[in-house]
């Protein structure tokens, strides 16, 4: 293994393991709150119960989350030094604004987690909206860095260094909007409908659990409208990459020849040698149609460019296409969901529809870690895009395989690890959910 | 040494602001896993139960200043940043398993609740994590401030990446905060504690650790006069040594009185301030250096429109930030 693939693939471990934690950090705050506010509104104490267990799961991740994404921090400069020398003082700035935002986030946390007796409810309520603002906000700022490595503006190129920096031209990037709508309804997609799936599990043997259904319909309220209304932004995200990135467009949909009129390929296989995409179900004229909204636009394929600058075809495409195809799944059971309490039915008596969001339940994350692959894969071989080459920005560290052969081991053992507690504290049945009440006080006891 | 501030220096002053709050704050959460871990005595689980507590509400704010410290290098000194990745490569990188470790485990421990020989064994983790990851801290620091850091001139893996951090002089850094964070914590520690029995052991730990630290402080200046002559230099010829030095080392004997009179307040403010005086001392004999000997903090810095919004976004950052810190101190600290 070359140090650069092993820089790669150290780099793409801690995100794809990251990106976990984040994702949950944004959605479930807004879960909590929800649950809790319902209490202050109703009185029933079972909102509240449902917020002590998401409150405990948040610990959980939120601490993963926190040390991981430490060490991406440090990993931009330990594996990619050359990328941050060039891009720190461009690009630092959302990094910067990140920094305070994830301060907010840790204060108010556990301001949240430990201060159940400790401050007034309504204080309590607002310590918990923060966490959820400042979460979203992290994350914006984060996904606005990685759009400027996608659609780097806000300097000039000069002999290969950029001068006229201007950092607030770099923020505002033109992939910046559409990216950070993107990741931030899939945050709230994928942590609704994992939360729903799991309470709807539950459900299934037992549909009349009053824990269960309050949880399902705070769950459903979060993630349904995200994933119903993602496919719309996730068309903006293509259409920015179709006139930015065409590179990455062709090699997510297995475009392999400039053509007027393209057509939309469902599945398939590309094939970089015979220059062709096998197996794939076609749409006439639907690429050109999707990317420019218009049938007869002309769509760059991978021909257009010289071979040294073409992403990994196959791996885009399969990652694309199965982002768009479990993201489909969602929005279409989101909408069944939502259709059904619209009309103030009893979703618990829908058999099916439990069971579709049982299936449902991963398909968020999945989606998500999909389109980071996209999104990241697709821009190679560019760190930034047609500015510095992945290969350029590497470590001149040697060995590298030995760091990323050790983290991908911690974070396998982590991941086991904190699935093995989620189990224990949040998806277990709540048997006994209303004696189990004075939690805010053990929690509080930390030991 | 006349002329007067710029910009780059403000900013990197505030860097050493931010590492200041991570050392004062942070460092201490990392000394009470080392209180964890040597945890002994009738009181055993009650001490370990006090270091939970205290640490449990705080420990994921106080570990933003990292995070503050490493954005705002990595975006107003770029270079920097680049030089100290690729030569610390794996003192750093030991340091974030460490970190991770810490993390993960203290928690896992909070929530590993019925089963005691799991949650004894996540324990044992998140102690050793908390007493390892100071010292691999004070290595880079201790590399950087020994000059070792820039590559010119140096072929061959152990050259590059093994030799700048491997030395005397570096461990004896990584000792000193070891010492330094175990010693805020006893400290920190007394003032927590609600009964008497508990105070009296963490005014001996505390006490134990004020020797480690002047031990540890004494071996790293006869390694720096060998090994970092020119932070050696720094520390004793520049004209603000003597005074520095002076005022450390009152805040030091303060902290000590303070402890043996049992005036827990007093020598957790004095402690703090000795400590800080140990960071900025560090500062002040790196200065104009960023990455001596070779990096200038004016020549490492990003253009000045960097530069400018920066400050602009910690000084509203601070203006939110200062409040809410303040408000979480005060439900979860005794004053």
């Amino acid at each position: 293994m070359t140090d650069l693939l092993a820089a790669r693939l150290q780099m793409a471990v801690s995100l794809a393991f990251h990106i976990v934690f984040a994702v949950v950090g944004i959605g479930m705050p807004v879960l909590m709150i929800l649950a809790e506010r319902r209490w202050h509104q109703t009185g029933d104490r079972m909102f509240l119960e449902l917020a002590h267990r998401w409150a405990k799961g948040t610990a959980i991740l939120f601490a993963v989350g926190a040390v991981s994404g430490t060490v991406l921090s440090f990993e931009l400069g330990l594996l990619w030094p050359r990328f941050m020398e060039r891009a720190g003082a461009i690009i630092g700035m959302p990094f910067s604004l990140e920094g305070f935002a994830f301060f907010t986030e840790a204060i108010f946390l556990g301001v949240y987690l430990y201060g159940w007796n400790r401050v007034s409810p309504r204080a309590h309520l607002a310590a918990g909206g923060l966490v959820a603002v400042s979460g979203g906000l992290s994350g914006i700022f984060v996904v606005i860095a990685n759009a400027w490595m996608n659609a780097p503006t806000g300097f000039d190129l000069v002999d290969g260094r950029p001068v006229n920096i201007d950092p607030i031209a770099a923020m505002l990037n033109p992939a910046a909007f559409a990216q950070t709508l993107h990741m931030t309804l899939a945050a709230y997609a994928a942590t609704g409908f994992i939360v729903a799936g799991i309470h709807a599990l539950h459900l299934l043997p037992d549909p009349r659990s009053a824990f269960h259904r309050r949880a399902l319909a705070v769950a459903l309220l979060v993630g349904a409208p995200a994933a119903l209304v993602q496919p719309l932004s996730g068309d903006l995200c293509g259409r920015v990459v179709a006139r930015r990135q065409p590179a990455k467009l062709a090699a997510m949909e297995g475009q392999f020849r400039t053509e007027v009129g393209a057509p939309l390929r469902i599945g398939g296989w590309p094939d970089e040698r015979a220059g062709e995409t096998h197996y794939a179900i076609e749409i006439p004229k639907g690429l050109s149609l999707l990317a420019f909204h218009d049938p007869g636009a002309t769509v760059k394929g991978l021909d257009a460019f010289p071979r040294r600058d073409w992403p990994p075809v196959a791996v885009v495409h399969v990652a694309f296409q199965v982002m768009v195809g479990l993201g489909s799944v969602m929005a279409l059971v989101g909408a069944w969901a939502l259709a059904l309490m619209a009309c103030g039915r009893d979703l618990t008596t829908h058999r099916w529809l439990l069971r579709a969001l049982v299936v449902a339940a991963p398909m968020g994350f999945l989606c998500t870690e999909a389109g980071w692959i996209v999104t990241e894969v697709g821009r190679q071989p560019w760190v930034i895009y047609e500015v510095l080459r992945t290969a350029d920005a590497v470590t001149p560290m040697p060995g590298l395989v030995v760091p990323f052969t050790i983290f991908t081991l911690l974070y396998c053992f982590l991941g086991l690890i904190v699935a093995w507690l989620l189990y224990r504290h949040v998806l277990k049945s709540p048997a006994a959910a209303a004696e189990e009440m004075p939690v805010g006080a053990r929690s509080r006891e930390g030991v | 040494m006349t002329h007067s501030l710029t910009l780059p220096d403000v900013l990197a002053g505030l860097i050493v602001v931010a590492l200041n709050g991570y050392v004062l704050l942070g460092g201490a959460d990392f000394g009470g896993g080392v209180w964890d871990l040597l945890a002994s005595g009738p009181r055993r689980d009650r001490q370990r139960a006090l270091i939970a507590e205290a640490i449990g509400p705080i420990w994921e704010a106080n570990h933003v200043w990292l995070i503050i410290v490493i954005v705002l290098l990595f975006t107003c000194f770029p270079p920097a940043f680049a030089e100290l990745s690729i030569t610390l490569h794996i003192p750093l990188t030991l340091m974030l398993i460490g970190i991770v470790l810490r993390g993960s485990a203290f928690t896992f421990r909070a929530y590993h609740d019925g089963d005691g020989a799991t949650q004894l064994r996540w324990g044992r983790v998140f102690a050793i994590a908390s007493s390892v990851t100071p010292v691999l801290l004070g290595v880079c620091v201790g590399a950087l401030a020994s000059g070792a850091v820039p590559r010119e001139g140096k072929t061959g893996f152990t050259a590059v990446f093994v030799a700048p951090w491997l030395t005397p002089f570096c461990l004896g850094a990584g000792a000193l905060t070891l010492a330094l964070f175990a010693f805020l914590a006893a400290v920190y520690l007394t003032v927590e504690a609600r009964e008497v029995a508990l105070q009296e052991d963490f005014r001996r730990r505390a006490l134990g650790a004020a020797l480690a630290v002047f031990a540890a402080a004494a071996g790293t200046l006869a390694a720096a006069l060998r090994g970092a002559p020119l932070t050696a230099r720094g520390l004793t010829a520049m004209p603000w040594a003597l005074p520095l030095h002076v005022a450390t080392g009152t805040a030091a004997v303060a902290a000590i009185g303070a402890l043996w009179a049992r005036r827990y307040g007093l020598a957790r403010l004095t402690a703090g301030a000795q400590v800080s005086l140990i960071v900025w001392g560090w500062a002040l004999a790196l200065y104009p250096y960023i990455v001596p000997p070779t990096l200038t903090i004016a020549g490492a810095a990003a253009p000045e429109v960097t530069l400018t919004l920066v400050l602009w976004a910690v000084a509203g950052g601070a203006l939110a930030l200062f409040p809410s810190l303040v408000y979480l101190f005060r439900i979860f600290k005794r004053s």
